[in-house]
């Protein structure tokens, strides 16, 4: 079962989430893949003491235009959706712009003057890593300045190739393309919000977006006893299962920051942890694998 | 003097600190160029006065009233998103990319483009000036562009009712959206906190602006929740020349705040941290004057 970590808004406790299921599972003797799809701004890795294993970059195909052979047509223009092509006929002039290629293929399918030719560029690389021998771990991580983070999590979740109970997808934050490809993959959605109006109004968006994908999902609400109850009346008022709460504590932040997994100091939160995942496998589990 | 606010990580408390920049100014212009997750909205409940709709690319959509499932556009789809289901060609909503070649190779001219058209960009007013943000619809590409209109809008605002100074709330992550929002400002404020994940995504946030070769200030929010941290991240940024403007302290006051609908040196001046803030603030603007 493939179970993804997400939340409209930043910094609400994704990669704490993912890592203490992770962990807690883990320890529980279950076989658990962790891939970090936050591809602009991986963390969960660093978590746990491991050897990389295996790393490649993820490529996406470019135009290259032959000089000799364009007639300057401007057809492949025309046929480039995403303005990544600057052609100006008079003077003879065309050029790609890279950074707005989506790699779409329309461009050399308009050619037909066999002008255009492809090459690979890199997006990002995949890391791959194994922890006790049987659990992965992999890492999306996308290039600075690349238009989309898509196509390294696509990769990174292919990449998915060891036996598992269960496959924790750390989700990027935001509704948008990135986040549908990751909680496209899942099988549950475990979204992590802080009981602020900043964090409700960003929960509000991504429970109609996963509603839209007809996508299974609950709720954590993490620092609880900070902000108010608004969170909780919205969930309620929503039907939506309240998963856990995990309380505001300074010493959870502290230990959290120094890359320290909480759980493994505090039996009572992997217990929590641990519960919790168990429940949903039974609940949810019977669908996809 | 266009001013950005950013940081690799999400909710290290870029939006709260946007907030209490711009409620020192009695006139100021505030963009939210955080539009997949916009927020600063929900405490400064602007009037809106201008509304533009966005067109984040397409959708490709059969019409099976055409399509003799011959298949030809799941041999050029190169994004995976076109299959055979149930014998019958299907496009996956998730997976299309927009880039209309489908819809140009189709011998029955049976695929048609519909716009992505959900997004919107708003112009208002707010009790310290006037604001400009941009909602992208969950599931569309943010691909910077709607940025750059937020951008484009808060300029012409901006000059139209003299207003001096433009604070723009970035988005997280170190891609397309936030090269957008530090491309020609004046200054970047950079925010991170002392966690190993908000170092590694600083250390990324400083690769993508020290590309733009810009003045930048760092500020370390919560620095008391690991203060060994702290002073870790202040010395590895010494090392590679860049120092560490300021230090806030954690407060749940800020939270209260927000909750409250106002900024935290609104909601208390008194404050350590409201101090502390109006002093950065008031350094930031005399330096460029």
């Amino acid at each position: 079962m493939k179970i993804a970590i997400a939340s409209g808004k930043g910094g609400t406790g994704k990669t704490f989430v993912a890592t203490n299921i992770f962990y807690a599972l883990l320890k529980n003797n279950h076989s658990v893949v962790l891939v970090d799809c936050d591809a602009e701004a991986p963390d969960s890795i660093g978590f746990f003491r491991t050897k990389i294993e295996n790393s490649f970059d993820v490529v996406q195909k470019v135009p290259v235009i032959d000089l000799n052979s364009c007639t300057y047509c401007s057809k492949c223009k025309d046929y480039c959706n995403y303005n990544a092509i600057f052609i100006l006929p008079p003077i003879k002039f065309i050029q790609v712009i890279e950074e707005l290629c989506h790699g779409c293929g329309a461009c050399s399918v308009a050619c037909t003057f066999g002008a255009i030719k492809e090459k690979p560029v890199s997006l990002g690389k995949v890391n791959t890593y194994i922890l006790n021998g049987k659990n992965q771990l992999i890492e999306a991580c996308m290039n600075i300045g690349v238009m989309s983070p898509v196509q390294i999590i696509k990769a990174a979740i292919k990449e998915i190739n060891y036996k598992y109970d269960i496959a924790v997808l750390d989700s990027p934050p935001g509704t948008s393309c990135p986040f549908i490809h990751t909680t496209a993959a899942a099988d549950f959605v475990i979204l992590v919000t802080e009981p602020t109006p900043f964090g409700l109004s960003d929960l509000k968006q991504s429970v109609e977006t996963l509603k839209e994908m007809n996508k299974k999902f609950g709720v954590i609400i993490n620092r609880a006893g900070l902000g108010n109850n608004d969170v909780y009346k919205y969930i309620k008022y929503e039907n939506i299962p309240l998963l856990l709460e995990i309380p505001f504590d300074k010493e959870i932040a502290a230990l959290y920051s120094a890359g320290i997994i909480v759980s493994e100091y505090y039996s009572e939160i992997r217990k929590n942890f641990y519960e919790m995942t168990k429940k949903i496998m039974e609940q949810y589990g019977n669908c996809g694998d | 003097m266009e001013i950005a606010v950013i940081s690799g990580k999400g909710g290290t408390g870029k939006s709260c600190i946007s907030a209490a920049f711009a409620t020192q100014e009695k006139k100021v212009l505030i963009a939210d160029c955080d539009v997949d997750a916009a927020n600063l909205y929900l405490l400064f409940k602007p009037t809106i006065e201008y509304k533009e709709v966005y067109i984040a690319g397409y959708k490709a959509v059969i019409n099976y009233e055409r399509c003799t499932n011959c298949g030809k556009c799941i041999d050029y789809c190169r994004f995976d998103s076109i299959h055979k289901e149930n014998g019958k060609v299907t496009i996956s909503e998730i997976l299309c990319d927009g880039c209309s070649l489908c819809s140009r190779i189709c011998p029955e001219n049976a695929i048609e483009m519909l716009q992505n058209n959900k997004s919107r960009m708003f112009s208002g007013s707010f009790r310290n000036g006037k604001m400009v943000y941009g909602r992208l619809a969950p599931g569309e590409e943010n691909s910077g562009k709607l940025v750059n209109i937020v951008r484009q809008k808060a300029k012409q605002v901006a000059e139209e009712n003299n207003l001096e100074i433009v604070i723009l709330d970035g988005p997280p992550g170190i891609g397309c959206p936030v090269i957008s929002t530090i491309t020609g400002v004046d200054k970047v404020i950079i925010i991170t906190e002392p966690t190993i994940s908000g170092f590694r995504d600083l250390q990324r946030t400083l690769e993508v602006v020290k590309k733009f070769n810009l003045e930048c200030c760092m500020i370390i929010n919560k620095f008391d929740l690991n203060k060994k941290m702290s002073i870790y991240i202040s010395k590895r940024c010494k090392e590679i020349g860049i120092n560490v403007t300021d230090y806030l302290p954690f407060d749940v006051q800020v939270v209260e705040a927000m909750v409250n609908c106002k900024s935290i040196t609104e909601w208390n001046p008194e404050l350590v941290i409201s101090k502390r803030l109006k002093k950065i603030w008031n350094d930031i603007i005399s330096k460029n004057n």
